[in-house]
Order: structure tokens, then C-alpha cells, then sequence
């Protein structure tokens, strides 16, 4: 017979001025296997729990249920109490008569009626209670790092500073990401390059990293602490075994398409580096508009490298490495804003680029050399029009969240303009002006101190008319209506997540949002977590934000990481699916409804009367098993039950209300 | 006096510990007020209530229940109301055919921010169960089992 | 090919050539055009200003009456404005059960929105049609540069219409493409003319007109072509002060139908076209010198 504990709390008046304690205490007392019961004003505070397990001692309580706030509040707090006493910290149960009695009832006669129902339900589970024993598991110290961008590389140095070993995986040719593309960072006008590429080449030096760029992850499997991920390599289809960089295959490579680093604002060859600052600084060859790949007629830079590096039979490969914990770092892309918009032209005039377009024309290593030339005719455009928020709080055609760092950019693209082309004229075309981060305000009041013009309201029609760029819209602190003839227009346009998100977050089990960015695992408190044990966030993977921001995180998910890391083992929640193997039948069930492909077949040795027989039975990974029970529903025989949520107690629970 | 005349319905309602729990508590939070006729027994999720809960508390005499989870797609373990879902319906018709109004049982999605919706579902289900009266389909079998020794089917 | 055909009360008035002409090419095509007995007008543009109920229930009753007589016919219209109220009473019949109840009891009938309501440009550019065309024309309208505008009725709003592209789209341009002339790109096919204000507010709407007409030339076009009677009266009669403002010459204004008429063989005299305001036979003439076929029309 179990030796019952029951401990109300008042939570001061919270509960007490409700439920009436006189008349709960004395009913828990009379419930069956309750040997003690008590209340007090504070369970939760350092007396309250003292005083809990002052009565275990003294009266031989062998399980207690504590009538408090609930356990999503308090649940912990008491199993870590229990660990000092004699019993096991699972044979706690709690009985939620704050959230869900006295806060949402007014009536104090019932309410101390349905607070006595919880409580017996309570009693009446723990009666059922056994002592659950936490499993470790041991720890892969080695982390992966899944995008090369700014978050990835900073998580990445952050992690191997530590000590720990890093596989930094990229899927372009090199590392860098969006960052490499600006021109200068807000509002400290420090060049975007001169602050990332040091960062870049650490990260090809340092000892605990390994670059995989060109990489792209095939599958995982695995669960926090031993996480295996096969890593598929693409061709390059040139030896970066022995290449030295040198540069001389891309001089004559006779095929020519749009550089996807300066956003088609330029031509490269098939046989390309991204960027002169590339690292590795090692060219890969697209198979898609290579000559030799496709017709088998050219290999021209085969014929120019000096150290034979050229190798067109080159595969792709793929490796399976194991990891103790995942940083997603897969940052974002823009919209395609000329689907999204008719209105301004649906990308038919030149002249209309994006703001990373631009980034590429102001900066000194872009197609244009810095010059700010619109693409139609190399011409120095006299006005030039911003628009903000394009396809940013637009729920209609659009997305609806703010992408956070366009109005700092919008006024530093303005900036720019206004210091390279004197006598030139901006206006930029605003929903609000948010400029939340230190010295941003006072960036955006220089730049209308330099002259740009910000007009409140939407662009709502541009087209081409006699060689400029009209741009129609509204002023909506004039309340009318404006037309401004442009020489080139730039959109702000939204982030949304990077292509392949879909799948990758599908691959590891992570959850996204409405909007397709990954969830973290609370908006608030575990802002760099997921769902899933062991894999983190970093950066714009997460939702919009600026390099500050994404640094931040990134640095953030690596301590997280560095913390799993340093330990050689972690505990488990014990709470997760056993089977009995005599009574499982090996129907496999189970097998299919696991969401994370936690149990498995097992042949095991048996007897059949006086026969030995070998028989399959079902089998819990418990690294991988989370708890959820939907096994223990789907089995037929009975044989997979939830520790701590057992068959048994529950329906100890469901007998105890219906009495 | 009719059968039904200052009835108050007993219900249980098993919630998923992730979503509807955690409205349930964010009901109390925000001091929102409904009936008191609902008794929450947590689950880790939806998918883990064994439809011979529910059988259970038809059995015993109990007036309704309730099974609620995260909205499909929402799951915390991505998939386990799926099969709540699709394990519900036949449900429905299994109550059915036992003679208990499938009125009694109600499978609902409401997630951890949707208080005034786990508040208003309580509302209603109550108010519901108030007007169908109370569950005796099992009451004298019960009682003449209790006679014969104690009843009750095990798992 | 059958439709239930709601002509529209300019057809019967302003837009003479347009009506000869549909009748003309329909006639050619083969596509037989069922008038609707005893139609009323859609309510365009005031009704449903005044009253939400009468905007509703006046375009549906003449819907109501063709599903009743001819079930098994879509319902054609040439006007964007009726378009646009007729495709609102379908779609509120359909998607919204308090709307088609109002609609019911107001006109006394049932009406179930079974039938499609089209457009002439949804009729004409479908592949049979097409086809048709292709068969029929008979003098090509050759380098003839015309600026395809399609109204905003046309299009939107597009929960309403189902239109694919609310900005650029291209039914009419591939219309106009079957009859050897040059659909022009330009920017504005879907922008608003203003007509509903011409009267009240004209200081307003002229310019509206004047800045469709500009850019248009803008683009090379040397007329425009219209698939809405309410258009073609709005952008030919409103040119008056276009010259003196812009220094530009003033443009004609063709229906989608007349040109294809012309490229059918019709004569000026079978369409009259010498009902347009602004001269409208030269350019054609000019065109048809081009494809050096030398027809007088």
C-alpha cells in the first residue's frame, strides 16, 4: 500500500481565496494511500518545500502530490526538491488547482469541489506512480554548422575557439553569403568586406574547422548528442587537392552567364570562383553552362592549367559524418519581387534593381567599380527613387512581418547616392521609418540632413515613359497624390527564408512558422533552440534581422552548443515508451506511427512451450524516443506503455473523477 | 422536476500537454471564467489518449469527454494528432454503436494562445452536455457489477 | 458555339460600330450569341453606390432569366463595366449564402450561378475561337501599332474576375496579334480612366485619359483598341483639351471587335465606322495599304 503525501498551497491569496484550503486538506486526508496531508501559504518558496520534505521523512510518505499552480510552472522545481529526499523525483504528481480552478472559478463552493476532484485524480494517478531513472547518452563532440554566412562562420570560430571540432558546410562554391555581397555596413559606414573577410580566411585556417563548401545535406538521422548527417559533395570537377587558385582557367573560358554573385549585373565564366575574396579561393566548374559537360567540345582550361587540376569525370560523393550538435545557419534570400509586383513592371525596366542589386553597383570590387551607374545605359542617374517595405508588410500580395533591416539600409543606399553623386536627388517612399538599434537613429536623421526626401506612402505604379522611370504614388501626410520621374529605382524587398528550408527543416524534424522561418523553441527564453534536441538557430533562418543581430545569435547558439559539447554525456527524459516484451506480438505497428523513427524490430531468443524460437518485438531508441505516446495508442496487444503516463494511471485518474 | 433540471454534467477533458494544457493555463493567466464542470488530465500529447480512456469514463458514469490537441499540422511531436484525428472519427461511430450519444465525446484543436477558445469550448460543450442529460447508459450495469464484485475492464 | 448574350445598354446606343462589329465577327466565326429576353440594365456605375441590395440583385436577375431559359449556356457580355457587376452577383451567389438569399428575394427567382459569365475577351481567346479567327481573317491590318487596354474592370478585382495578370495581361494583344497588327508594350492596360468622374470631377479625370493616351504614343502606338463600349467612349470623347495639353495628335479608338471585323473584310460602311469621333479609318487604310492589299474599306 503506498503511503500518500498530500501538500496544499495558498499561493498566498491566489488559490486560497477560492478554493478553501479547510475543506481541501481535510478531504486529501481521507483519500485512499494518503497518510499525511498539509497546506501552507508558499509551497514553492524555501519553507514550503522544507517543510514537504521534513513530512516525508517523518511519515514514511513514499509519493506526494502537491495541489499548486501548474506543473508547467512548479513541476521541476519539485522533482529537484525530491532529489535530496529518499524518494524518486517521478513519484510526484501535481494537481492544477490554480490555472485551471481557482483563477477560472468564481463560485468558492464549487470551485473547492473541483479542486478536491483534481486532487483525488491526482492521488489516485501517483497511487500508480514507480520510480523512473533518467538514461544518458553519450556525446559526439563535434558540431556541424549548416550555412556559410556570416551567422555560420561566427557560430563556426566561436565553437572551434572552444576547442571543439567544426564542420562548416556551404552549398555555393564559397563561403561569405550576403554579407560578402554589401557594400558598407549601418550606420558605421565600415566596409562590409573589410570586417567579413578576415573573418573568412580564420575560418579556413583554423585547425577545428573543415570547410565543405560546394556540400549540400543529403539526410540526417540520429538525435541530439549523435546526430548522423551523409553530406553530399558536389562535382567541381576541379582538384582542390592540388589547385593553388591561380586564376588562369577562368581567363579564357569562352562561355559567359550572369554572375550569381553580382546578381546579373555582370558575366562570368563557367569555370568561376564567386568572388576574387572566395574562400577556398578555388574555382568550381557549372555543369550547366560548362561546353566540355555538356557537348564534350572545349576543355580549354584543361588545357591552360599548369598543375593538370581540371578533372571532368569528377562525381559527386557522398560521406556520412557524425555530429553532437546542429547549428542551422541558412540565413535568407529576397523575394522575387518582379513576381510579386505588375505594378512596377514585373522586372521589364533595367533601371528598377533590388537593394542587393545596388549593394553590388556601389561597391568598389562590383561591375561597375563602384560607380553608381543604372544598368540601362551607364548612365549616372540624377534621381533616384527608394521604395521600401516591397513585399514587406503587405499582406496581399506580399509578406505580412517587417524585414527589419531595410529602412537602416534604405537610408544608407540614400547616403550613398547622395555622397557619390552631388547634386543628385533621393526620395524615399516609406510605411513607417524604424530604426530601433544603437546610433540608427541618428544615421537616419543624418541622411535627411544630407538631403533625401522621405515621402510617407506606396509606390503604386512605376513605368518607363520618354527614357526615365515614373514613379506614381501617394503622400499620405499631404493626403495626395505624387509623381516623381526617376533615372533608376531601387526596392527594399522582404526576406524570406532561403530556398530548400522545406526540406532540410523536414530532414532534422524541425518546425517552421507561418511564414516558413524556422521556429525557434520559444519566442522569448529559448530564442537560438528548436524543437529538436540539440539543433540550434542562428541568424536570419530564424526571421528577418541585421548583421548585429545575426552575430549576436550566432554567438549565442555556438555557447549553446559549446555547453552540450563540454559534457561527455547528457542525461534523457526517463519519461518515454517501454515495452513488454512478452506481451508484444511483433506487428510493427508501432514501428510506422513513431514520428521519430524511434522504435525498431528486434529479434530476440524465445521459447514456444518447450521449443526455442527466435521472434521479432519491438524495440525504443531511448535517445530518440520523445515521450509522445502515440505508440503506446496504436498497440494492440498492450505491450508499449509511456513511463509516467501509464495506461494504468490514467484510467486511475478516469476512475477517480467518475466515482 | 425533470431528469435534466439543475443538472450539472461531469466531464473530462484530456489535453495535450503542449498546446491545449497550455491554453487552458493561459485561460487561468488571464483570470477568464467558465465552468467548472471540466477536470483537465494531462497528456504528453493527443495521440497518446487510448480510445479505452475514453470507453472508461463512458463506463463510469462520466457525462462527456472532451480529447484535445495542438491544431492539426502543429503537432509538438509534428504528427501524433494526425492519428488522434483520424482515431476520433471512428470513434464517434463506435460510441454510437454502443449506445452512447456520440454528443458526449468532442475532439477539439486549441492551441497554447487560445484561451478564450479552450474557454469557450468548455462553455459549450458543457452547456451541451447540460441539455443531453446525464449518462446512465452504464450506471445499472455498473451498479449490479459493483454487486457481483468489482468490475471494470483492464488494459 | 452558343452563349447567353447580355449586350449592355451602350450597345444599344454610343457604341454602334462596336455592335455592328461583334455581330459581324460573331456572325463570321461562327459563335451564335443568345440574347437574353427581356435583359435590364446591370446597374453600372451607380446602383450599387446607392444601394448594396440593388447592386447585387439588378445583374443578377438577367443571369437568373438566362439560366432559366437557356441552362446550358455560359453568359457573354462586351462591356467591362457589366462584366464586372454580372461577375460580382455570380461570385456573391456562389461563395456567399446571406448574399444569394438578398439576391433571390429581391428579384423573385431562383438564381443558382451555375454558368460562367465571359468576356468577349475570355470568348475570343479561347483556342476555338482562335482558330476561327485565324480562318476568317482575310486582309491583314500589317504594322498597325496598337496599345491593347484592357480597363480595370476587366481584370479586377481579381477574387472577382480569376484574372492570371491584374498588370500586363495579354488575352487582347494575342487578339489583336491574329489580325497582322502590332500589340505594343506598354504600361497602361489595366489603368483606371477615370470615366466615372468625367462629368463631376473632370479637372480630376481628364488627365487620367490624357496620361493613357501619352503613354501609349509613348510606346509607338498609333491607336488604341478597347474591349469595353465605356472605354472606347471614354478614351475617344475626353481627347478635347489632349492636343492643347500634351502637343500630341490625337488618337483613334478601335473595339477589339472592329479591327477584327476590318480584318474579316468588313467595309466602313457595315461597321459604321465613321460613327468614331476621332477619324478612325485612315490608320486603318493605312495598315491595310501595308499588307499591300490595297483594299479601300
Amino acid at each position: 500500500m503506498s503511503r500518500i503525501g498530500v501538500f496544499v498551497c495558498h499561493c498566498g491569496t491566489n488559490i486560497a481565496s477560492v478554493v478553501d484550503p479547510d475543506r481541501l486538506t481535510p478531504a486529501a486526508r481521507e483519500m485512499p494511500g494518503v497518510v499525511y496531508a498539509a497546506d501552507y501559504r508558499y509551497m514553492c518558496s524555501e519553507p514550503g518545500q522544507q517543510m514537504i520534505k521534513d513530512s516525508i521523512s517523518e511519515h514514511g510518505i513514499d509519493r506526494i502530490v502537491i495541489a499548486s499552480c501548474s506543473p508547467r510552472m512548479h513541476e521541476t522545481t519539485f522533482r529537484k526538491m525530491l532529489k535530496g529526499t529518499s524518494i524518486n523525483p517521478y513519484m510526484l504528481e501535481i494537481a492544477n488547482i490554480r490555472e485551471q480552478c481557482s483563477w477560472v472559478h468564481a463560485d468558492k463552493g464549487r470551485a473547492t469541489e473541483k479542486a478536491i476532484g483534481l486532487v483525488r485524480m491526482a492521488v489516485s494517478k501517483v497511487s500508480k506512480n514507480e520510480p523512473l531513472y533518467a538514461q544518458s547518452i553519450p556525446i559526439t563532440k563535434r558540431a556541424l554548422v549548416i550555412g556559410g554566412g556570416i551567422a555560420g562562420i561566427q557560430a563556426a570560430l566561436d565553437i572551434a575557439d572552444a576547442g571543439h571540432e567544426v564542420v562548416l558546410l556551404e552549398r555555393e562554391p564559397s563561403i561569405g553569403g550576403k554579407m560578402a555581397m554589401l557594400d558598407k555596413t549601418f550606420p558605421t559606414l565600415d566596409c562590409s568586406a573589410c570586417i567579413s573577410t578576415p573573418k573568412m580566411v580564420d575560418v579556413g585556417a583554423h585547425p577545428n574547422i573543415r570547410l565543405m563548401t560546394y556540400c549540400e545535406v543529403e539526410s540526417v538521422s540520429g538525435y541530439i548528442g549523435s546526430f548522423e548527417v551523409a553530406i553530399r559533395q558536389k562535382a567541381r570537377y576541379v582538384n582542390h587537392d592540388i589547385c593553388t587558385g591561380c586564376g588562369l582557367c577562368e581567363t579564357k573560358c569562352p562561355v559567359k552567364v550572369d554572375s550569381e554573385f553580382n546578381l546579373g549585373l555582370s558575366k562570368r565564366p563557367a569555370i568561376y570562383k564567386l568572388f576574387p575574396q572566395a574562400v577556398p579561393s578555388k574555382p568550381v566548374i557549372d555543369s550547366e553552362s560548362c561546353r566540355m559537360l555538356k557537348d564534350g567540345k572545349c576543355g580549354i582550361c584543361a588545357k591552360l592549367c599548369p598543375l593538370g587540376c581540371i578533372d571532368y569525370k569528377d562525381e559527386a560523393r557522398t560521406v556520412t559524418e557524425s555530429f553532437g550538435a546542429i547549428i542551422m545557419a541558412t540565413g535568407y534570400q529576397l523575394v522575387d519581387w518582379a513576381a510579386m509586383y505588375g505594378e512596377y513592371g514585373g522586372g521589364r525596366y533595367r533601371d528598377i534593381i533590388s537593394g542587393l542589386q545596388f549593394e553590388r553597383t556601389v561597391n568598389a570590387a562590383g561591375p561597375t567599380e563602384g560607380h553608381i551607374l543604372r544598368p540601362s545605359d551607364g548612365r549616372e542617374p540624377e534621381t533616384v527613387v527608394i521604395v521600401k517595405c516591397v513585399g514587406s508588410r503587405d499582406p496581399k500580395k506580399g509578406k505580412s512581418y517587417c524585414s527589419r533591416a531595410c529602412c537602416m539600409y534604405a537610408a544608407k543606399h540614400a547616403h550613398q547616392i547622395l555622397e557619390k553623386l552631388p547634386g543628385s536627388r533621393v526620395f524615399i517612399f516609406y510605411i513607417d521609418v524604424r530604426t530601433p538599434g544603437k546610433g540608427y537613429e541618428e544615421f537616419y536623421d543624418q541622411t535627411r540632413m544630407d538631403g533625401a526626401v522621405y515621402v510617407r506612402g506606396r509606390i503604386s505604379k512605376i513605368y518607363e515613359e520618354d527614357g526615365g522611370l515614373v514613379c506614381q504614388g501617394e503622400d499620405s501626410l499631404l493626403g495626395s497624390q505624387v509623381r516623381v520621374r526617376a533615372d533608376m529605382v531601387i526596392l527594399e524587398t522582404a526576406m524570406e527564408p532561403s530556398q530548400g528550408i522545406e526540406g532540410l527543416t523536414s530532414m532534422l524534424g524541425a518546425a517552421r512558422d507561418a511564414n516558413n522561418w524556422i521556429q525557434e523553441a520559444h519566442p522569448k527564453l529559448r530564442p537560438v533552440e528548436t524543437q529538436v534536441g540539440g539543433v540550434f538557430l542562428a541568424g536570419t533562418c530564424q526571421g528577418p534581422k541585421d548583421i548585429p543581430d545575426t552575430v549576436s545569435q550566432a554567438s549565442a547558439a555556438a555557447a549553446k552548443v559549446i555547453g552540450l559539447l563540454n559534457k561527455s554525456e547528457m542525461e534523457t527524459s526517463p519519461m518515454i515508451s517501454a515495452v513488454e516484451r512478452d506481451k508484444c506480438s511483433g506487428c510493427g505497428a508501432c514501428v510506422g506511427i513513431c514520428p521519430y523513427k524511434a522504435i525498431t524490430l528486434q529479434e530476440i531468443d524465445d521459447r514456444l512451450g518447450a521449443k526455442r524460437i527466435k521472434r521479432e518485438v519491438a524495440s525504443v531508441n531511448s535517445g530518440l524516443c520523445q515521450g509522445c505516446g502515440a505508440c503506446t495508442a496504436a498497440c494492440r496487444t498492450g505491450a508499449l506503455d509511456l513511463l509516467g503516463f501509464r495506461n494504468g494511471q490514467i484510467l486511475e485518474e478516469v476512475d477517480a473523477l467518475c466515482l | 422536476m425533470s431528469l435534466t433540471e439543475g443538472f450539472e454534467p461531469k466531464i473530462i477533458a484530456f489535453c495535450c500537454n503542449w498546446c491545449t494544457y497550455t491554453g487552458a493555463d493561459l485561460a487561468g493567466l488571464n483570470r477568464m471564467k467558465y465552468p467548472e464542470n471540466v477536470h483537465v488530465a494531462r497528456v504528453p500529447c493527443s495521440g497518446r489518449v487510448n480510445p479505452q480512456f475514453i470507453l472508461r469514463a463512458f463506463q463510469k458514469g462520466c457525462d462527456g469527454v472532451m480529447v484535445c490537441g495542438c491544431h492539426p499540422g502543429d503537432c509538438h511531436y509534428s504528427t501524433g494528432n494526425y492519428f488522434t484525428r483520424r482515431r476520433f472519427m471512428l470513434m464517434k461511430r463506435m460510441l454510437e454503436y454502443n449506445g452512447i450519444d456520440p454528443g458526449r465525446f468532442h475532439a477539439r484543436w486549441i492551441s497554447g494562445s487560445e484561451a478564450a477558445k479552450f474557454r469557450d469550448t468548455v462553455a459549450e460543450v458543457s452547456e451541451r452536455l447540460r441539455k443531453l442529460g446525464p449518462n446512465t447508459k452504464y450506471r445499472e450495469a455498473l451498479r449490479e457489477g459493483a454487486d457481483a464484485g468489482k468490475g471494470g475492464a483492464g488494459i | 458555339m452558343r452563349y447567353s448574350y447580355f449586350p449592355g445598354c451602350s450597345m444599344e446606343s454610343t457604341a454602334k460600330s462596336y455592335r455592328l462589329a461583334t455581330e459581324y465577327v460573331m456572325g463570321r466565326i461562327g459563335v451564335e450569341l443568345v440574347e437574353i429576353e427581356d435583359w435590364n440594365c446591370c446597374g453600372a456605375t451607380s446602383a450599387h453606390t446607392l444601394s448594396a441590395a440593388m447592386g447585387l440583385a439588378l445583374p443578377a436577375r438577367p443571369l437568373a432569366m438566362a439560366e432559366l431559359r437557356e441552362p446550358g449556356l455560359d453568359i457573354v457580355t462586351g462591356c467591362a463595366s457589366c462584366y464586372a457587376r454580372l461577375r460580382l452577383s455570380m461570385h456573391k451567389a456562389r461563395s456567399d449564402k446571406a448574399a444569394k438569399y438578398l439576391i433571390e428575394n429581391v428579384i423573385a427567382m431562383p438564381y443558382e450561378a451555375k454558368r460562367e459569365v465571359y468576356s468577349f475577351l475570355d470568348v475570343l481567346s479561347g483556342e476555338e475561337a482562335a482558330a476561327a479567327i485565324k480562318a476568317k481573317v482575310t486582309r491583314r491590318l500589317t504594322g498597325l501599332k496598337a496599345a491593347c487596354y484592357y480597363g480595370c474592370l476587366n481584370v479586377r478585382p481579381a477574387e472577382v474576375t480569376g484574372a492570371p495578370d491584374r498588370e500586363n495581361p495579354m488575352a487582347m494583344d494575342r487578339i489583336v496579334g491574329l489580325t497582322g497588327a502590332e500589340a505594343v508594350d506598354w504600361a497602361f492596360k489595366t489603368e483606371c480612366c477615370g470615366a466615372a468622374h468625367q462629368n463631376d470631377a473632370a479637372s480630376v479625370s481628364r488627365p487620367l485619359v490624357w496620361r493613357i493616351l501619352k503613354n501609349a504614343q509613348a510606346n509607338g502606338a498609333e491607336a488604341v483598341v478597347t474591349a469595353c463600349p465605356m472605354c472606347s467612349l471614354n478614351l475617344e470623347m475626353r481627347q478635347g483639351g489632349y492636343r492643347k495639353h500634351t502637343g500630341l495628335p490625337s488618337m483613334p479608338v478601335f473595339s477589339v471587335l472592329e479591327l477584327l471585323a476590318v480584318a474579316m473584310g468588313a467595309s466602313a460602311r457595315q461597321i459604321a465606322l465613321e460613327a468614331h469621333h476621332v477619324p478612325a479609318a485612315k490608320a486603318l487604310a493605312a495598315a491595310l495599304r501595308r499588307s499591300g492589299g490595297g483594299v479601300a474599306i
